[in-house]
């Protein structure tokens, strides 16, 4: 009680409370700081140039871009092949995501350990590995051969079929944890409650799981197809000159004839492309599902497209029940939620399927015939040649150094993000949101070329820090993702009652706020972390000639000279990424724990 | 009333060893409101979901009516299930989930709107039809959860706290709306709560569940007045439980010999066979004590007041007996004048009819046994 007046006395002389404004403009502003620099400046400077020459106003690029039909043929098999991607992955995700959100115990953690790994294998390892599958002298012609059913190799890499192959392995993780955020967020008595209700499981499933499962089927949709249509490693190492995507015409006018008016115009295709399909899901869905909420923000009511797809749906379930009913009933056992037998094969099925390819790599790499199918006799020579050269551990030790440095950055400035996209009642939320997510939103091609003309007339190019800077502009947006999903499952009150207690603010945030969030934090850390360290778009312009990352170091490898010692490294990552993961769990596990 | 309309028999599931409910017998009256009451992880919801054929149990048998449904799926048993959360369906309109039981029925459209409409009108909601759950009160909510479960007429209704996120006047509400229904409907209801006085106020018989097994089953007053077991004395109210030993019966009526010093007295034997000797408890409940004028049907204990409590309409009034064998009583009387109050520190004899008082085994000779294991 004294010391309440006496605080109270001491207090007289007290400054002005800071203004209301003053809390959210210093959380938010780091990141918009650094979006608008260098992204929405570069990425627009890029944009200009294909209408500015240096001279004056020019629309010269535009008329090279319409006058031979190779850019739109190009555009054409770009949307072309995201388009296939997307309906693949999304359709083999469903049931893997599916699977894992009715999962229970340690189940659930062998399912999603086994999608976390292909989700981190680096997209170079598994673009790789499907080379030596699909090769001439791959894993695939080397068995059809050894059994006798061919004899000449047939032609499996540089079509369609193989760059398919290729962008679904890569997509399909990414589908797998989009559609996740949302699924678990089904409430499970719904389609228990529809059976009491006297549907069956087809019906059940189809009239009521599906249609809230919708919003995230629309966001696995949206990310693997911005994605697809922004990558260039698997048509560059997958496919043939018919498959040419649109990033690889970029890739050429830079580093090829240095054109930056055509690479402008060629980037303004894509992203007039890239945001008429966000705007469109904007109207649809909402962007709020990118980040996990709940089904059910925009609900049309009672219109002629919704009848119809309850219709179709009604259909579906019926159609699926006649299905099962062909099939005898077995006596049900268990807690009466196991998910059935057929269903865990498929996905189990289709885990190993996207785990094998970069497995691969693990004998290839202590064999001593090089990259041929099947390996042969025991050797570490390829492991020597790594450790012995240079240029690999420079790029390593420089891949270590920026993405530690990425994790630290994308933490300080997406950390204070998500506590402000949580907490404060902001009119703007929605807009803000769209510019966080915009690194995910813009092709990251267009991103690292206008970076790279941007850290030119800076001279960042080469540098440690361009690099990490430009790791961070694509990170942050995950870093604000997870923390938004973390934050918003946390009971704010923790905070008042600290504060009721006599913590200040900033002592109930490293007492109380840190150490319960601190799981969501790590896995934020690693996920900036790991998106460094596996970046290769940025850092093909960024790091200059000289000054190599991993993956760059991997990709001239890859496209000059094909050495066994890739094996080597690859099988490197692997084990790198899956001691990480596992790590990450047993921290995340044991903060839980406590 | 009398044909029963849901018949268990030796039903039981277990978790690995945990044992969620073992074997368990059961029959439920058509018509009847059974209430399954019981601390949390007794093994209500485990019975509950049994009987739906949202779990298939692990031994015995449950018939509805007079068909074997225990391994058939919820859709083809002829139940509703009303869940703690409603359980709406967020992506449909309130009219579509009412209507979405007559669908899966296969009842023409027009038919199913017209009943969808009444089922509204019944729950007092009849203009929230075109509305998404979200866009309801959690009254509403629970109301046309209700409306969505009464809609196809199913011979038995479930319910699993339904009233557990409401707060306390409109739970109050509910129960009485609720009773309304089941009154109105003629519906075989088996209600889960863990609330006492929920139980007490609706059902008709209440099945008092703990650690997974059925503790007593009775009309409330069977549970209130004449519990067979110390828990069930525990669970419901207020009791005051005296050690004693038993003497030999005399008619419905047993001999007891209260505390170390042996007062003697009479209490219902409450069917229980224990032979004479063993120690037991006697269960008086607090309004049946009074300030003693020993006569012949009376027993009484003498002790010094140790508090007086005034809530509202009754005054608690707690008594350390002089035989410290004995433990504090607890008597509740109408509150009265000034004058005649009781004081701290007076001495009193509190007295009870033998009629108001039942003898109770005293703790499960298990528990004795696992303690003395322990100590060996
Ligand atoms: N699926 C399950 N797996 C393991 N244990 C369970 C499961 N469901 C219920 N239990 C256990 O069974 C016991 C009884 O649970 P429940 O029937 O839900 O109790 P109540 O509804 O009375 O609170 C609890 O201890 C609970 O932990
Ligand atoms: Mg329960």
């Amino acid at each position: 009680m004294s010391d309440q007046i006496m605080t109270m006395s001491h207090a007289a002389p007290r400054r002005a409370a800071p203004p209301a404004w003053r809390k959210p403009v210093l959380m938010g502003a780091p990141i918009v700081l650094l979006l608008t620099v260098f992204l929405v400046f570069p990425v627009g400077q890029l944009l200009a140039l294909s209408v500015y020459n240096g001279q004056g106003f020019t629309l010269a690029p535009y008329q090279q871009l319409f006058s031979s039909s190779l850019y739109v043929t190009v555009l054409w098999i770009t949307l072309k092949i995201s388009l296939a991607t997307t309906l693949v992955s999304v359709a083999g995700a469903y049931p893997i995501a599916y699977l894992i959100s009715v999962a229970k115990g340690p189940a659930k953690s062998r399912l999603i350990f086994w999608v976390l790994l292909s989700f981190w294998t680096s997209f170079l390892v598994r673009a790789f590995a499907w080379v030596i599958i699909l090769g001439r002298n791959g894993v695939i012609n080397g068995t059809l051969m050894s059994l006798g059913i061919t004899d000449r190799p047939i032609d499996l890499l540089y079509g369609f079929g193989s760059v398919l192959v290729g962008m679904v392995h890569a997509m399909l993780p990414l589908a797998v944890m989009t559609m996740l955020a949302v699924m678990e967020n089904i409430d499970r008595t719904l389609p228990r409650a529809a059976s009491t209700l006297g549907a069956r499981p087809g019906t059940a499933f189809w009239t009521v799981y599906f249609p809230l499962s919708l919003p995230g089927v629309a966001a696995a949709a949206i990310m693997v197809f911005v994605s697809a249509i922004g990558f260039f490693i698997v048509p560059a190492l997958l496919g043939g000159r018919r498959e040419t995507m649109i990033t690889q015409l970029i890739i050429d006018q830079i580093q090829q004839t240095l054109n930056w008016g055509l690479a402008g115009a060629i980037s303004v295709l894509l992203l007039t492309v890239v945001l008429a399909v966000f705007v469109l899901y904007d109207r649809v869905f909402g962007f709020a599902t990118l980040t996990g909420e709940t089904a059910g923000a925009t609900h049309n009511r009672d219109t002629a497209m919704r009848r119809l797809g309850g219709r179709v749906l009604g259909l579906l379930g019926a159609a699926s029940d006649a299905l099962i009913g062909l099939f005898p009933r077995r006596r049900p056992r268990g807690t009466g939620e196991t998910p059935s037998t057929a269903l865990r094969t498929v996905v189990w099925a289709m885990l190993v399927l996207i785990s094998l390819p970069a497995f691969l790599m693990i004998p290839l790499s202590f064999g001593k015939a090089g990259l041929a199918w099947p390996p042969t006799g025991f050797s570490l020579q390829w492991y020597e040649q790594l450790f012995q050269s240079p240029l690999w551990m420079q790029a390593l030790t420089r891949s270590l150094v920026v993405a530690f440095g990425t994790g630290l950055l994308s933490m300080a400035i997406g950390v204070p993000a998500a506590f402000l996209m949580v907490r404060s009642r902001m009119r703007a939320k929605g807009a803000m949101l769209a510019f966080i997510l915009s690194p995910v939103i813009v092709p990251r091609m267009i991103i690292a070329v206008g970076m790279f003309y941007l850290f030119a007339q800076m001279g960042l190019v080469g540098t440690i820090l361009g690099l990490v800077i430009g790791h961070t502009v694509v990170a942050v947006p995950y870093v604000v993702m997870t923390m938004t999903a973390v934050l918003r499952n946390y009971d704010t009150r923790l905070d008042l009652a600290a504060q009721s207690l006599g913590a200040r603010p900033l002592a109930a945030l490293r007492h109380v706020t840190f150490p319960i969030l601190g799981a969501g934090m790590l896995s934020s850390f690693l996920f900036a972390f790991a998106t460094s360290f596996d970046e290769l778009t940025i850092s093909l312009f960024s790091s200059g000639g000289l000054s190599a990352t991993l993956p760059k170091q991997f990709w001239d490898e890859v496209t000059l000279q094909v050495s066994p010692v890739i094996a080597a490294v690859s099988t490197g990552l692997l084990v790198f990424v899956a001691v990480l993961i596992y790590a990450a769990d047993r921290l995340r596990r044991r903060s839980l724990a406590s | 009333m009398s044909s029963s309309s849901l018949t268990v028999q030796g039903l039981a599931k277990r978790y690995g060893d945990f044992v969620a409910l073992a074997p368990t017998d059961l029959v439920v009256a058509d018509g009847e409101f059974l209430t399954l009451l019981g601390p949390s992880g007794s093994g209500k919801t485990t019975l509950l979901s049994l009987l739906a054929g949202l779990v298939p149990p692990d031994e015995g048998i449950v018939r509805i009516g007079a068909q074997d449904v225990t391994y058939a799926p919820p859709y083809e048993r002829d139940i509703g299930v009303v869940f703690q959360n409603y359980a709406l369906f967020p992506h449909m309109t309130i009219a579509e989930n009412i209507a979405f039981p007559l669908k899966m029925r296969k009842i023409p459209e027009a038919e199913a709107k017209k009943r969808a409409r009444e089922a509204l009108e019944m729950v007092h909601l009849p203009h929230i039809a075109g509305r998404y759950p979200r866009e309801l009160s959690g009254g509403q909510q629970q109301r046309v959860a209700l409306a969505r479960c009464m809609v196809y007429k199913p011979s038995i209704i479930l319910m699993d706290e339904p009233l557990g996120a409401l707060d306390k006047k409109l739970r109050e509400h509910m129960q009485l709306e609720i009773k309304h229904l089941h009154r109105e409907l003629g519906t075989t209801v088996v209600y889960v709560t863990h609330d006492q006085e929920e139980a007490m106020t609706m059902s008709d018989r209440i099945c008092l569940m703990n650690s997974g097994r059925i503790e007593q089953l009775g009309t409330p007053a069977d549970l209130y007045f004449r519990p067979r077991t110390l828990f069930v004395a525990d669970f419901l109210g207020e009791s005051n439980l005296l050690p004693a030993a038993l003497g030999p019966r005399l008619g419905d009526e047993a001999e007891i010999r209260l505390g170390s010093a042996g007062i003697p007295g009479r209490a219902l034997a409450n069917g229980q066979d224990l032979p004479p000797g063993s120690s037991v408890r006697v269960m008086v409940r607090p309004q049946n004590l009074s300030i003693a004028r020993p006569s012949g049907d009376e027993t009484a204990v003498m002790g010094r007041v140790s508090d007086v409590m005034v809530t509202g309409s009754l005054t608690k009034v707690y008594m350390q007996p002089l035989d410290a064998a004995l433990p504090p009583l607890v008597a509740a009387f109408a509150t009265r004048n000034e004058a005649e109050a009781i004081r701290i520190d007076d001495v009193l004899a509190l007295s009870w009819d033998s009629r108001d008082a039942v003898v109770i085994p005293d703790r499960a000779p298990a528990a004795v046994a696992g303690i003395a294991a322990k100590a060996a």
